[in-house]
């Protein structure tokens, strides 16, 4: 048994919304998983059983070899980061952090090393004698941080804990908070629906829809290898390209062009998926893109188009190619780089 | 050059109101420096006379009432241990009965606290004789317990904190449990001090609730041992100058409270923005 298991847990809210199903997944001790999905998708919900902040429908919670479904959240040892902080507004930094040491009844001397130790490290020594509302939003990041850290609890749980901050305050408290989790080793739980942030923060990542783990792996593999069409799009930035086409006879037909040879024998309606960044330009390629817009982003260039059928389609080439807007682009393929998905299922096939 | 008009002009209204207010108050305070016979023969006084200290320590000290058994510092005293007493139990009561009502899993909380808050249409007049006659019962006529009591349930301090509590995001409680909180914790080290500016407001208006109370001392006390200062308002006899040295001090209390409470509310509010 793993340090943290999830058995078939379930859950369905009183007024009979079902957000979690069965839903079973270990983590290992010093992990750092990441949830991912879209809004609503159940990934709050998932982790606040894990802290006992509801109570679990059906299905078993193990905690370091314990069974925690009628555990006290106060007693389950586990630390929680909230998007808004939840910092206690009446007290002052230090008591924030002390606030549950002084709940496990430890010496005053002992919390004061703690909290000065755990302080220094988040850097927020200076402001321990502030009330939560005269910091910046960095600042109470830190606190909220500084407050999971200083109990040394079994398994941290990180709910959207960056998405208050600024784009560029969040890059960088999204580096700080994987360094400091190595540096601490503390098992954690990361929940965000941004896939960025997964992709970066993540040992492995649960990639959840509908109250479902789609796929469950390391972000390379899950970007390498997506097993459905919803973790396809999800993982990825610019999303995925999708195109209609049919399979049979391991070729595949789509508007304007055939691939061959594929890898399957599943025969029918499919969704192929090409990643903007997996094309190239050659003479007489595959693909024909007549170009709409051009972002240019400095290293990379986005080249946002259509195609023959008008479909919407999106290019990634280097920074240093010049690309005329209305210009045709031909494209092939890298590597046989390219994902086929049931129509129906949105099961992979190839 | 309007500007200055209109300014004037509202400060001579304000300035009129504050007179409207005080004159009367200033005029019963300097009569009751003089002598009944000062006052009997030339009216009401707008200046300070000499008999300030005759007038209010005999006031304070005679032995009055019917069977001239109570004096007013007695009267004074059982006044401040019934409104201390009912501000202190109804602030009690009413943070623990909102406390349970949006923290605690009740059925049809919301049912039942509106049925604690349709007592605020029910006068304490109206339910005057059943309360009584409990009170009979249990033998608690002539008690500061009966005094204090039977009014000390405020359903609008229970609506105030049950309003105040709600507003209380659910993280915090959240939060609060993952550190170690237990229910009690969180009502002691969380909820009490986020509503110490309500509290206090809370305090100064039963406070005074409790000491401006007339008609039930009136019934529940049968001995003058327990006569309050506004009984004594009314059953005051005696010279003029006397009454008007009563009816001043009897308003120093609820003045008291407010200044003494105030810095605290005042503290309370600013720490919190
Ligand atoms: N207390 C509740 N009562 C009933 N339904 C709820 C409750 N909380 C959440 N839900 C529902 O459960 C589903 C999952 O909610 P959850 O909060 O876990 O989503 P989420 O993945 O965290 O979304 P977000 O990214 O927006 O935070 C949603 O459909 C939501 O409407
Ligand atoms: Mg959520």
């Amino acid at each position: 048994m793993s340090f943290l298991d999830l058995k078939n847990v379930t859950k369905i809210y009183p007024n009979g919304t079902k957000a979690v199903h069965e839903t079973s997944l270990s983590v290992d001790e010093g992990e750092f998983m990441v949830f991912v999905g879209p809004s609503g998708c159940g990934k709050s919900t998932l982790l606040r059983m894990v802290a006992g902040l509801e109570d679990i429908t059906e299905g078993d919670i193990n905690l370091d070899g314990k069974l925690m479904n009628e555990v006290d959240p106060s007693e389950r040892d586990v630390a929680m980061v909230f998007q808004n902080y939840a910092l206690y507004p009446h007290m002052n930094v230090y008591n924030n952090l002390a606030y549950g040491l002084k709940n496990r009844g430890i010496d005053k001397q002992t919390i004061e090393q703690k909290v000065n130790d755990a302080a220094k490290l988040l850097q927020i020594s200076d402001y321990l004698q502030r009330k939560p509302s005269m910091l910046s939003g960095g600042q109470r990041q830190r606190v909220a941080m500084g407050r999971a850290i200083v109990r040394n609890p079994k398994i941290f749980l990180f709910d959207e804990p960056l998405s208050n901050l600024d784009a560029k305050l969040r890059i960088q408290m999204r580096l700080e908070i994987k360094k400091l989790q190595q540096k601490v080793g503390v098992t954690s739980i990361f929940v965000t629906h941004d896939q960025v942030e997964a992709m970066t923060l993540a040992d492995r990542l649960a990639v959840i829809n509908n109250g479902i783990i789609e796929q469950l792996g390391t972000p390379i593999e899950i970007y390498d290898n997506p097993k459905s069409l919803f973790v396809a799009g999800f993982i990825g930035s610019p999303q995925m390209n999708f195109l209609d086409g049919n399979l049979k006879n391991k070729t595949l037909s789509a508007e304007g062009f055939e691939i061959k040879d594929i890898n399957s024998d599943h025969e029918g309606e499919v969704t192929l998926g090409i990643r903007p960044e997996h094309l190239s330009q050659t003479e007489n390629g595959l693909i024909n893109l007549k170009v709409d817009l051009v972002e240019q982003l400095g290293s990379d260039n986005l080249v946002y188009g259509q195609l023959k059928d008008k479909k919407d389609f999106c290019y990634r080439c280097p920074g240093n190619q010049t690309i005329e807007k209305n210009s045709n682009l031909s494209l092939n393929i890298d590597n046989n780089k390219y994902y086929i998905f049931d129509k129906s299922t949105g099961k992979r096939v190839n | 050059m309007t500007r200055f008009i209109t300014s004037s002009f509202s400060h001579l209204i304000l300035f009129i109101g504050i007179l409207i207010m005080v004159v009367p108050v200033w005029m019963i305070f300097a009569s009751s420096t003089h002598t009944s016979s000062m006052i009997n023969m030339n009216g009401l006084q707008m200046f300070l006379g000499d008999s300030f200290y005759e007038n209010y320590l005999r006031v304070l000290l005679y032995q009055g009432g019917f069977f001239k058994e109570i004096t007013a510092l007695k009267m004074f005293f059982n006044s401040f241990i019934m409104a201390t007493g009912v501000a202190i139990l109804s602030v009690v009561t009413s943070l623990m009965a909102a406390y349970a009502l949006v923290y605690y899993r009740i059925k049809h909380a919301t049912l039942l606290f509106w049925i604690i808050f349709i007592t605020i249409l029910v006068p304490l007049e109206l339910r005057i004789f059943p309360t009584y006659s409990v009170m009979a019962e249990l033998n608690l006529v002539n008690s500061y317990f009966g005094l204090i009591v039977p009014i000390s349930a405020s359903a609008i301090a229970t609506l105030f904190f049950r309003q105040f509590y709600k507003t209380v995001p659910d993280e915090l409680l959240e939060s609060a449990k993952l550190d170690g909180a237990n229910t009690w914790r969180f009502f002691v080290d969380f909820l009490i001090p986020l509503s110490k500016t309500m509290i206090v407001a809370m305090l100064i208006f039963m406070f005074v609730f409790g000491y401006n109370q007339y008609l039930w001392p009136l019934l529940v006390t049968t001995s003058e041992q327990y006569w309050t200062v506004v009984m004594g308002l009314k059953m005051m006899s005696g010279s003029i100058v006397h009454r008007f040295a009563f009816v001043m001090m009897s308003m120093v209390p609820p003045i008291l409270i407010i200044i003494v409470l105030q810095k605290h509310f005042i503290k309370g509010v600013f720490q919190d923005k």
